[in-house]
C-alpha cells in the first residue's frame, strides 16, 4: 500500500505549505523591499513629508491617517505619488495616491487597519524622482483582526 | 445599495484649493479575516479610486486590505471650472460604483 501513504504525505505536505503561505505577519524585511520597490532606484530622503497620527491607537480598525507634502504643486515641481508601508499587518502595503498639480495641495487623509504595535511610513515621489520620507511609531492597544 | 458620502463645497473661488471628502460603505474584507470552520473569509476590497474632475483624474487611490471598513478618502484640489465631479470606485471582482457632485465656481 505504497501509493495511498504516498498521498497522504502529499495532502499533510500540502496542509503545511498552505499554512506557510498565508502570512500572519509581514515582517520589517518585507516592508522594506515594498519600500525600495516603490522607490525604484533613488534612495528616500527624510523631509518634505508630515505623518500624523496618534501615537496611542485605542482601535485598531480605523487609524486616522494624514500625510501632507511641502511642495508647491505646480507643473515644474510637484508630488507624483505618495505611499503608505506597514511593518506588521499581513502585508506590508497600505495604500497609495496619484496626485498633480491639479491637486493645489499635496494633503490625503484616511483612516487605516493595524494588527500590532508598529511603525508606519510614508514615501512620497517628485516629478524629479526624488523620493522623501517620514515616519510614525504607534502603540496599538485593540489591534485590528483579532476577532474571527 | 451600499451609502456613499461625499463632501464638496458647494461654491468655490476659481483658483482656490478645495477638500473633499468620500466615505463609502463597504466591508473591506481583507482575506485574513479567519472563519469558524477553518480557513479565511475570501478577499474582497475596494482597490481603487479616482476623481475625475475638468476633463482629468485630479485624484487616485490604490487601496489594500490595511484600509479601514468603510472607506474615508479626502483629497485637496484645485477649482477650476463649474460643473460635475465624477467619484469612481472599483472592487476586487472590476464592479464600478459611481457618485456625482456638482461644484459652481465663480
Amino acid at each position: 500500500m505504497d501509493l495511498p501513504t504516498a498521498s497522504r504525505r502529499l495532502v499533510l505536505g500540502g496542509g503545511l505549505a498552505l499554512l506557510a503561505i498565508s502570512p500572519a505577519r509581514a515582517t520589517p524585511e518585507a516592508m522594506r523591499a515594498a519600500m525600495q520597490g516603490f522607490a525604484g532606484g533613488a534612495e528616500p530622503r527624510p523631509g518634505r513629508v508630515r505623518l500624523e497620527m496618534p501615537t496611542l491607537v485605542e482601535n485598531g480598525n480605523a487609524v486616522p491617517t494624514t500625510v501632507i507634502v511641502d511642495s508647491p504643486m505646480t507643473a515644474a515641481d510637484h508630488v507624483v505619488e505618495i505611499a503608505l508601508f506597514n511593518e506588521r499587518n499581513p502585508l506590508p502595503d497600505i495604500a497609495r495616491f496619484t496626485l498633480g498639480p491639479r491637486c493645489g495641495q499635496a494633503w490625503v487623509s484616511t483612516r487605516i487597519r493595524l494588527g500590532d504595535t508598529q511603525s508606519v511610513h510614508a514615501l512620497a515621489r517628485m516629478n524629479d524622482g526624488s523620493v522623501w520620507s517620514a515616519s510614525a511609531e504607534l502603540i496599538v492597544t485593540l489591534p485590528a483582526c483579532i476577532e474571527g | 445599495m451600499s451609502r456613499a458620502l461625499i463632501n464638496v463645497p458647494a461654491k468655490a473661488r476659481k483658483g482656490e484649493v478645495i477638500q473633499i471628502r468620500t466615505l463609502v460603505q463597504h466591508e473591506m474584507e481583507t482575506g485574513f479575516r479567519p472563519l469558524p470552520n477553518g480557513g479565511f473569509a475570501p478577499r474582497l476590497i475596494l482597490r481603487r479610486f479616482e476623481c475625475i474632475y475638468d476633463g482629468e483624474t485630479v485624484f487616485a487611490a490604490d487601496l489594500h486590505p490595511a484600509i479601514s471598513a468603510n472607506p474615508y478618502l479626502a483629497f485637496r484640489t484645485v477649482a477650476t471650472t463649474s460643473g460635475e465631479m465624477l467619484f469612481r470606485w472599483i472592487d476586487d471582482r472590476g464592479a464600478v460604483r459611481e457618485e456625482r457632485a456638482t461644484i459652481e465656481v465663480t
